[in-house]
């Protein structure tokens, strides 16, 4: 059991909770994620560690309502326990010790870049961050994002907000302006994701994407969460998160996560029936 | 000497045509009439060899001597002395190749059903509450931690927790029991009995830490230092599903069996939308490979409503490894075995979803190294089964997890942890080791025996260092660690692709 500490509306759809996981704080790193579980009957759902706080013994998590278990989280309040709250899991990010890095995060993905900014200022490296969403009201955690990194770009479909435009737009317009990036870390939605993969595949820019497959146990005992990169299957939960972008094999990955969507509208579908 | 009957005493079933349908247990267990009549036609040899034949070394001869007298506490108690899952074995021990093989009836007539009077004791007591938890005789200050609530670990817990020390057990899943848990299905092991021994251990004063996953959320160093643990033993079993790198495997309704029996075992998705883990609703099944698990995986699958459900193995039904009971259940159940049958490849639609197993039929040639017959392929004899789910059963290798984060500790090229097969002492100080993680993929009762052993071993190590520096040398002194790889790896029946 793990408690809620904190929980903050960032919109109206997605929730921030700092959850009191000391055993899982201690050992985290920047990049890795959690499994939880709300309720008995409930899924296991993996979950980027959006912050970490050893020394507080917290760990902070974003959530954006999607489907039935999503929702179910985010319907959890302050001093609620999350049954089940394992981690860390998966590979910390292969952050680089020198250079400038460009992470991009686009959604709910803006808070699981912050842990890799952070780190990369510690270790000296220059940080870029480029955040996108749709507009104004669903970019979240720049209070958090913005201090961490030595420029911050924003982007929104609508314009509402800095770049109009998706990510991808900026990062080309940032590439061709030279901005000097060595490496850059995409994590956000799979068709974002592939697209800044195409992007930087014709900059020759090295780029990781955090690949977060449909998942059961994390540990790597089930093989649910394999991706096939550079040829190879691997598994994302214990191999990853981070692939090279311009290795994975998008067309799979896509197809997989769509493997339950039936059954993922029903269970929406009753749960809403049920409230 | 009474007349002995030939053959074993019936253990009564549910009908093979309302299992399709059901989750509950298809074996019901002997009435006490039944297990009567069953313990009589035990000779009562002088050297009982049935019990050099467990791995646990459970009196057999004299618990089955109990249960003739219909003394079942007796008999109870006699088992318990020695093997603390006895509700579990007796449903899921290969007997065949163990104590039953050893019966001296055997060759004259069936064998004394040993493991169906292990069952029958064990759910007598459970049902008459007398399965008390025993009490240490002394409190010892040294902390153990296990790694892994399986089988290995259930056991060594419960013996060092017995012998006084501290003992906790860390589980990664949310849920205790390891392969009991995830692994076998309701229907041949209900979860209502690992949840009571699970109980009982808590009684005894063994603490579980779920949720926490060794080699992530602590390393073996911090639980050694940090944390204070005087020693660890590592249960962590063969996690890790194999693949057969043949195209099509990543497509959608593809499944490990790890994944499948997960979903269906652990996460309940056979009540799905109840429970929220769905699984994909098979209509046609393909289940690769012929031990246990695929057995277990076949049988889910009927259950799950496909309308065929086929065992697709490369050998012929004399090398399947799986125990003869559940094999008998699944033909019982429908399953149709397509023996000498290697698959290709997969076929899918545009949607990702498997539809087919292109497939090329076999024969036997020359033994192999395994002393089994080599299957050959037959040329031009491809063809394809319509399917919409395949269960991939091939055995598993072991998790990496703990040989990736532990410092010093000697891992073979199969992954699998070197621990010497007497004691499970690693080449870590203080870190011992036992079941698959160091065999490869084996056997429940397997796994309870090197809990036992290492228990034994981690009781004299723990002694040896609270008598100080002497000690100390005495150990440095002793060669604690022999190759486990010059032991022939009990896998072979299980992981035979």
């Amino acid at each position: 059991m793990a408690r809620i500490n904190e929980k903050r509306h960032l919109t109206p759809v997605t929730k921030l909770f700092v959850v009191a996981a000391p055993l899982v704080a201690r050992n985290a790193c920047p990049g890795q994620f959690v499994i939880l579980r709300v309720n008995e009957s409930g899924e296991r759902v993996p979950i980027s560690i959006t912050n970490f706080d050893r020394e507080a013994g917290t760990i902070t998590i974003v959530v954006q309502e999607v489907g039935k278990t999503s929702s179910l989280i985010c319907a959890l309040e302050e001093g609620d326990e999350i049954l089940d709250f394992a981690g860390p899991l998966g590979q910390p990010a292969p952050l680089p010790e020198s250079g400038h890095v460009i992470l991009v995060g686009g959604g709910f993905g803006a808070g699981a870049i912050y842990p890799l900014a952070r780190e990369l200022r510690r270790r000296g490296v220059r940080v870029s961050a480029l955040v996108g969403a749709r507009n104004q009201a669903l970019l979240i955690l720049g209070d958090l994002l913005e201090p961490a990194s030595d420029d911050y770009h924003v982007c929104t479909d609508d314009g509402s907000l800095g770049y109009k435009g998706f990510v991808t737009g900026r990062l080309e317009e940032l590439l061709n302006d030279g901005a000097g990036f060595t490496h850059c870390f995409a994590i956000g939605p799979m068709p974002m994701m592939r697209a800044v993969a195409e992007v930087t595949r014709r900059y020759g820019l090295t780029t990781m994407v955090s690949l977060d497959p449909i998942m059961v146990d994390g540990t790597g005992m089930c093989g649910a969460c394999r991706v096939t990169v550079n040829g190879r299957t691997q598994f994302a939960c214990v191999d990853g998160p981070f692939f090279d972008a311009h290795e994975v094999n998008f067309d799979e990955a896509v197809v997989r996560s769509k493997m339950y969507v039936d059954e993922e509208k029903l269970a929406a579908e009753l749960a809403g029936a049920g409230r | 000497m009474p007349l002995i009957y030939p053959k074993k005493t019936e253990m009564p079933c549910a009908d093979p045509a309302d299992r399709r349908a059901s989750w509950d247990e298809v074996a019901l267990g002997y009435t006490a009439e039944r297990a009567l009549a069953e313990a009589r036609r035990c000779l009562q040899c002088q050297e009982p060899l049935c019990e050099q034949g467990c791995p646990v070394n459970v009196p057999i001869r004299d618990f089955v001597w109990r249960v003739a007298l219909k003394d079942f506490e007796g008999a109870a108690r006699t088992i318990r002395t020695k093997n603390i899952l006895p509700a579990i074995c007796g449903r899921v021990c290969p007997v065949e190749h163990q104590c039953e093989q050893l019966c001296v009836v055997l060759g004259k007539q069936e064998p004394v059903a040993i493991g169906r009077l292990e069952r029958f004791v064990a759910d007598w007591e459970r049902r008459h509450g007398s399965g008390a938890a025993a009490a240490p005789v002394e409190r010892r200050p040294e902390k153990v931690a296990i790694i892994g609530s399986g089988p290995a670990g259930l056991t060594a817990a419960s013996d060092l927790a017995l012998l006084g020390y501290q003992v906790t057990i860390f589980e990664a899943l949310h849920a205790i029991g390891g392969v009991l848990r995830y692994g076998i299905p309701e229907f041949r092991l209900p979860k209502a009995i690992v949840d009571e021994d699970t109980q009982r251990l808590q009684e005894m004063g063994v603490e579980f830490e779920r949720n926490v996953i060794v080699g992530k959320t602590v390393t073996i160093d911090q639980l050694t230092t940090e944390m204070g643990y005087a020693a660890v033993f590592v249960g962590t079993g063969a996690g890790s599903p194999k693949f057969m790198n043949i195209p099509g495997e990543n497509l959608k309704g593809v499944y490990s069996a790890n994944e499948f029996l997960t979903r269906v075992n652990l996460m309940r998705a056979y009540t799905f939308p109840e429970s929220d883990t769905p699984v994909r609703k098979p209509r046609r099944a393909a289940v690769v490979g012929a031990g246990d698990t695929a057995m277990d995986a076949v049988r889910a699958s009927i259950r799950l409503g496909a309308e065929e459900a086929h065992i697709v193995y490369r050998r012929s039904e004399e090398e399947m490894g799986a125990r003869a009971e559940d094999y008998r259940r699944a033909v019982e159940e429908g399953a149709i075995f397509d023996w000498l049958t290697l698959p290709k490849r997969f076929l899918g639609d545009e949607q990702g979803w498997v539809t087919g197993v292109e497939c090329l039929r076999m024969e036997l040639g020359e033994p192999d190294e395994s002393g089994r017959r080599r299957p050959v392929p037959i040329e031009g004899s491809e063809f394809t089964m319509d399917v919409n789910l395949v269960v991939i059963a091939l055995g598993t290798n072991p998790n990496p997890l703990i040989p990736r984060t532990t410092y010093g500790l000697e891992i073979d090229p199969h992954g699998c942890i070197v621990a010497d097969p007497e004691t499970g002492a690693t080449s870590r100080e203080g870190v011992f080791a036992g079941g698959d993680i160091v065999t490869g993929a084996a056997t429940v009762i397997l796994a309870m025996g090197a809990g036992r052993r290492a228990a034994t071993a981690v009781h004299e190590y723990l002694q040896e260092k609270a008598t100080g520096p002497d000690g100390d040398v005495a150990r440095s002194e002793r060669p604690i660690r022999k190759k486990a790889s010059a032991k022939p790896r009990p896998s072979a029946e299980h992981v035979d692709w």
